[in-house]
C-alpha cells in the first residue's frame, strides 16, 4: 500500500490506528499488545493528559528499548496518583526521586548502567513542569551539561496541579491560578514572566531536544522513539492539559491540546545539538479564543467584563511563535531560535 | 532467589485492585447511528456497510453487501441521482463522496466476475405473480424469490426493463448492462414470460392460481395536451419517439426538434434527438430553470451537449416547421401567467414531454381499489385495497425514479412474505442520524473528489456510447476510502488510545471494543475524540 492512498484513506495518518494499514505503521498505542508502563486503577483525574502522556511516552520508549527501561519520577500528581502505598500502576522499574532532584538520580542510574556495562538498558527521568522549570531545574541543567545518557521528559501542565494549582514557571500569561488571582487590571498570571523550559534546552545544546502534545500521538511517538536513537542527554516536553487546574471539561484534554498547537501557543519543534531542525505546521489555524474560551482559567478574559485587550496580547504571542518557528503551511524561510542566540 | 521481573525488588500490590470506575457518574456506550447516505437511500441500501468492505479492497463483499437491497447496482450506479450524495457529511468537508461511482464499479465487476447471488431459502409453496419488469417489477420479484417463494413475471412488452429499456437512453445505461442485471435476477429461478399483457387481475390470479400479487404496471402513457396544430406539423409524444429509438427504426426528425416540457424525459428526449441527426434541440418549458422537474445533473449534462432551453414560454400553436411560444412571467405564488407577447421558433418536429399517466384497465372494474390523481392508493405494507394484491413503483403515489421503484419493490416483497404466513412485516426501529456535529472531522485528511471521466461534449452528440465513464480499481478505492463511515465504528482504534485508564478493550479485527467499566472513570474523551461519533455518555445507573 503506497503512501498517496494511506493519505486518502477516511482518517489518513491522524487517528490511533488504521485497519488499513499494515502492523508496522500502526503507532504503538493501536498495538493490544502495547505495555501499557501506567496501567489502570492509578488516581489521576477524570480526563487527566498528563496520565494519558506518560502512557504515550512510555510505552514508546518501551517498544524502543525492547523493554529495558529504567524510569526515575519527580514528586508530582504523576508520581502520587501512580503509586499510593502500597500499590503501584507503572509496569516498569520505576523509582522515586525527591521533588527537585529526578536528573540527578536519572545521572546516577545511568553512571552504574555504564559501569555495570549495561549499554542495553536506557534511562528515562521524568517530572511534571514545576519539577522540571523551577525545582528540578538546576539538576536538569547539571545533566544537560554533563551529558548524562538520559531521556528527560516534563509533562507540562502548566502549574502545581498537585498540590492546589499554583502558578510555575511554566504558567502561561493571564491564567488564573490559586496564586495567581484573577482579580485588579491585570488579573491572573502576568505577562512577560515564567520560563519557555524547551528553548532553555536547545542553549543547553544536547543532543536532542523536542516538544509534543497528547493530541498528536504519531508525532509524540516518532520523537520518543527518535530520542532513543540517541546516547546523551535529551529533552522533551510534552504538553497535558489538566481539566482540574484548567477549569475545562474532562472530554476535552486531547481536543485542547490539539488546539494549543492549531492557534500557534504551543508551537512544536526538534532541535539537534543547539539547532532547530524541523517544525510541524499548523493544519487549521485558529485564533486563539477558541483554546482560551473553554478553560475556566482563562474565564476572566470573557465574562463578567470581556477583555479583549488581553486577548490581543495572547495572539500577539502566538503569532510570534507562528513566526518565530515557521508554523505555517509554506513558511519555511522561519526566523529560527538557534540563530537569535548568535 | 525471588522471581520477579527484571529490576523490580519490592513486592507490591498493583493499582490493578484500586477500581476507579466507582468514580464514574456517565458510562460511555457503543452505538451505530444512521449515516445520511443511507437515511436518504430510496433503496434503503446500507451504503456505509458495503463502503466498509470496498475500503479494503474485498469488492466482492461489498457487493454482496449492497445487493442484499438492490439487485441492480450497475444499473443504479449509473441512472440513480444519488440522494446519498446529496446528503452525504463529507460535503461539508470538501466534496460528497461519489457513491454512484464505486455502486457502478461493483456492479460492472459483478458482472464481469460472474458474482451471483443464491436462494438459501428452502420453497415455501407460495406462487407471487409480479406485473410488469421495470425496476420495481424485477426487485420484487428478487427480494420475494431470496425469500423462498416462486414467482412469475408478466410483462407486456417484447424485452423485460420497463422503463430502463424504453425510457432511459443508451447512452446513460448501456442495454448489455441492463441485460446482464435482468439476467442474474431471473436465473434465481424467476420465470419471466415475455408479451403478456394483463387485462384483469383477478382472473390471471385465479388461472395462475397465485397467491399475491404484485402490480408494478409504471406509468406508461404520455399525457397529451391540446395544441392547435397545422395537419402537415409532425408531433411526437416523448415515450414512444424514445421508445422508437431503441427498437426498430429511428424516428427522422429534421433538423430543428422542439421539446415540450421541463422533466427527466424532455432532458433524453432533447439530447436523443441530436443523437438521431438534429443540428439543433431547443426544451421549451413554460416555468423557470430552477421550477424545472428534471435532475439538476441530467439538465447540466444536457446543456452541455448543446441543448438550448427556452424557460418561461408555452406552445401557443404548431404550424408547418414553425411553432409560436407565448411567453410567461411568474406570479406573486410563483405560478407562469400568460403575457400575450409571441413569438416564432422553427421547428421539423415536436416531442411531447409533460408526464406521463398509468394504464389502469387491468384493475378499472375492481370496486375494492381505489385510484385518486392517477395513481393506485396503497397502505403502509404497500397492499391495494384488495387482500393479496399489492403495488409499487410508478403508479403508486411517489417520486418517480428507478431507485424509489426498487425500493418499492423491496418492501413489497417483505409485506408480501408476511401476508403469505399472516403476518405483517415488523418494521424495525431507525438508529438516530448521524448528523454532521457529532464527527470530530479533525482526524479525517483532506481527499479531493475522484473525477469521474467524461467523454467529450462533442463526441456525445454524434453518438449513443455511455457518456459517463466508470470508475477504475485503484480510484474505486480511493473514492470509497473517503468515507467518514459516519456513526458507524470502523475501528480506527482512537478510543483505545486516548483513555487514560487503558479502559478500552480492543477485541480484534472486525469486533471493534468494549469497555471496562471496572476503571472507566467516566471522562468521555473517547466519545470527543471518536472521529465518526460512534459512542454515547449514558448517565449511570444509580
Amino acid at each position: 500500500m503506497d503512501d498517496q492512498q494511506v493519505k486518502f484513506y477516511q482518517v489518513g495518518s491522524f487517528a490511533v490506528g488504521n485497519r488499513l494499514l499494515d502492523g508496522g505503521k500502526h503507532t504503538v498505542q493501536a498495538d493490544r499488545a502495547r505495555s501499557n508502563s501506567l496501567t489502570s486503577g492509578h488516581r489521576a483525574c477524570q480526563g487527566c493528559g498528563e496520565a494519558l502522556g506518560a502512557r504515550y511516552a512510555l510505552d514508546a520508549a518501551m517498544r524502543a528499548t525492547e523493554g529495558r527501561l529504567i524510569a526515575a519520577n519527580a514528586t508530582g500528581c504523576l508520581e502520587v496518583f501512580s503509586t499510593p502505598y502500597p500499590e503501584t500502576s507503572w509496569q516498569i522499574p520505576w523509582l522515586h526521586s525527591l521533588f527537585g532532584n529526578a536528573p540527578a538520580i536519572a545521572t546516577g542510574m545511568a553512571a552504574a548502567l555504564k559501569v555495570k556495562g549495561r549499554s542495553d538498558i536506557r534511562v528515562v527521568s521524568q517530572a511534571g513542569d514545576g519539577g522540571t522549570v523551577d525545582i528540578g531545574f538546576g539538576c536538569l541543567s547539571g545533566m544537560f551539561e554533563r551529558n548524562d545518557d538520559v531521556l528527560f521528559i516534563c509533562y507540562d501542565n502548566e502549574a502545581y496541579m498537585n498540590t492546589g494549582v499554583q502558578r510555575s514557571g511554566a504558567t502561561p500569561p493571564a491564567a488564573r491560578t490559586a496564586t495567581t488571582e484573577a482579580v485588579g487590571a491585570e488579573p491572573g498570571n502576568v505577562f512577560g514572566q515564567g520560563k519557555n523550559m524547551p528553548l532553555l534546552a536547545v542553549a543547553h545544546e544536547i543532543p536532542y531536544v523536542a516538544t509534543a502534545t497528547v493530541a498528536e500521538l504519531h508525532d509524540l511517538e516518532r520523537k520518543v522513539e527518535k530520542a532513543m536513537s540517541f546516547r546523551g542527554a535529551r529533552y522533551i516536553h510534552i504538553l497535558v492539559p489538566c481539566p482540574l487546574g484548567w477549569g475545562s471539561a474532562t472530554s476535552d484534554t486531547v481536543r485542547l491540546a490539539r488546539l494549543a498547537c492549531e492557534t500557534g501557543v504551543f508551537p512544536l519543534f526538534e532541535a539537534e545539538n543547539g539547532e532547530i531542525t524541523a517544525t510541524s505546521k499548523i493544519r487549521h489555524q485558529v485564533p486563539v479564543e477558541e483554546y482560551l474560551r473553554p478553560q475556566g482559567r482563562y474565564k476572566h478574559l470573557f465574562t463578567p467584563t470581556p477583555r479583549p485587550e488581553i486577548l490581543k496580547k495572547i495572539q500577539q504571542l502566538a503569532d510570534r511563535n507562528i513566526a518565530r518557528f515557521g508554523l505555517l503551511a509554506g513558511s519555511d524561510e522561519a526566523e529560527l531560535v538557534g540563530a537569535e542566540g548568535s | 532467589m525471588m522471581q520477579k521481573p527484571f529490576a523490580i525488588t519490592l513486592d507490591v500490590g498493583s493499582s490493578l485492585a484500586n477500581k476507579t470506575g466507582s468514580w464514574r457518574v456517565e458510562r460511555p456506550v457503543y452505538v451505530d447511528r444512521m449515516p445520511p447516505c443511507n437515511d436518504g437511500c430510496p433503496a434503503g441500501e446500507n451504503i456505509q456497510g458495503w463502503l466498509y468492505h470496498a475500503e479494503e479492497g474485498d469488492y466482492e463483499a461489498a457487493w454482496r453487501g449492497l445487493v442484499e437491497d438492490n439487485p441492480l447496482p450497475a444499473i443504479c450506479g449509473r441512472v440513480c441521482y444519488h440522494p446519498c450524495e446529496t446528503a452525504c457529511n463529507r460535503a461539508k468537508l470538501d466534496e460528497a463522496v461519489g457513491i454512484h461511482g464505486v455502486e457502478r464499479f461493483l456492479g460492472d465487476r459483478a458482472i464481469s466476475q460472474g458474482w451471483h447471488v443464491t436462494v438459501d431459502r428452502p420453497p415455501s409453496g407460495k406462487r407471487v405473480l409480479v406485473v410488469g419488469s421495470g425496476p420495481t417489477g424485477l426487485s420484487a420479484a428478487y427480494h420475494l424469490a431470496l425469500l423462498g417463494h416462486a414467482v412469475t413475471i408478466y410483462e407486456a412488452a417484447p424485452a423485460p426493463g420497463g422503463m430502463m429499456r424504453y425510457g432511459i437512453p443508451k447512452y446513460r445505461l448501456p442495454r448489455d448492462v441492463l441485460d446482464a442485471e435482468i439476467e442474474a435476477i431471473c436465473s434465481l429461478g424467476i420465470r419471466l414470460e415475455l408479451e403478456h399483457p394483463v387485462g384483469d387481475v383477478v382472473e390471471e390470479m385465479q388461472d395462475g392460481s397465485y397467491d399475491a400479487v404484485f402490480l408494478a404496471l409504471g406509468a406508461q402513457l404520455s399525457k397529451r395536451a391540446y395544441i392547435p396544430a397545422a395537419d402537415s406539423a409532425r408531433i411526437l409524444d416523448a415515450l414512444s419517439f424514445l421508445a422508437s429509438s431503441e427498437d426498430g427504426e429511428p424516428p427522422r426528425v429534421g433538423r430543428r426538434v422542439v421539446v415540450y416540457g421541463g422533466g427527466n424525459t424532455a432532458m433524453d428526449s432533447a439530447r436523443t434527438a441530436q443523437r438521431l441527426g438534429a443540428t439543433e434541440a431547443v426544451v421549451v418549458y413554460r416555468r423557470t430553470r430552477a421550477q424545472m422537474p428534471a435532475h439538476p445533473v441530467e439538465v447540466e449534462e444536457t446543456l452541455a451537449e448543446g441543448v438550448k432551453m427556452t424557460w418561461l414560454s408555452t406552445i401557443s400553436r404548431v404550424e408547418d416547421g414553425k411553432i409560436v411560444i407565448e411567453k410567461m412571467v411568474l406570479d406573486e405564488t410563483g405560478f407562469p401567467q400568460p403575457t400575450g407577447e409571441f413569438e416564432t421558433l422553427e421547428a421539423d418536429t415536436v416531442v411531447l414531454a409533460l408526464g406521463q399517466d398509468t394504464d389502469m384497465s387491468a384493475i378499472a372494474h375492481m370496486g375494492d381499489m381505489s385510484v385518486r390523481d392517477g395513481v393506485l392508493q396503497v397502505d403502509d405494507d404497500m397492499m391495494t385495497g384488495h387482500p393479496g394484491i399489492f403495488a409499487g413503483g410508478d403508479m403508486v403515489p411517489a417520486e418517480r425514479t428507478v431507485t424509489i421503484g426498487i425500493g418499492h419493490g423491496k418492501k413489497a416483497a417483505h409485506s408480501i412474505d408476511a401476508w403469505l404466513r399472516g403476518e405483517r412485516h415488523a418494521t424495525v426501529a431507525r438508529h438516530e442520524l448521524a448528523t454532521f456535529d457529532r464527527l470530530n472531522t479533525w482526524y479525517y485528511s483532506d481527499a479531493p473528489k475522484t473525477v469521474q471521466p467524461e467523454l467529450e461534449g462533442i463526441r456525445r452528440r454524434s453518438t449513443f456510447d455511455e457518456v459517463v465513464g466508470g470508475l477504475e480499481a485503484d480510484n474505486a478505492l480511493f473514492e470509497a476510502r473517503r468515507c467518514l463511515s459516519c456513526g458507524n465504528c470502523f475501528e480506527c482504534d482512537n478510543c483505545f488510545g486516548v483513555c487514560p485508564d487503558n479502559a478500552v478493550v480492543k477485541l480484534g479485527p472486525g469486533l471493534r471494543y468494549s469497555f471496562d467499566y471496572d476503571y472507566c472513570k467516566g471522562c468521555g474523551m473517547c466519545v470527543t475524540e471518536c472521529p465518526c461519533g460512534a459512542i454515547v455518555m449514558e448517565p449511570e445507573r444509580v
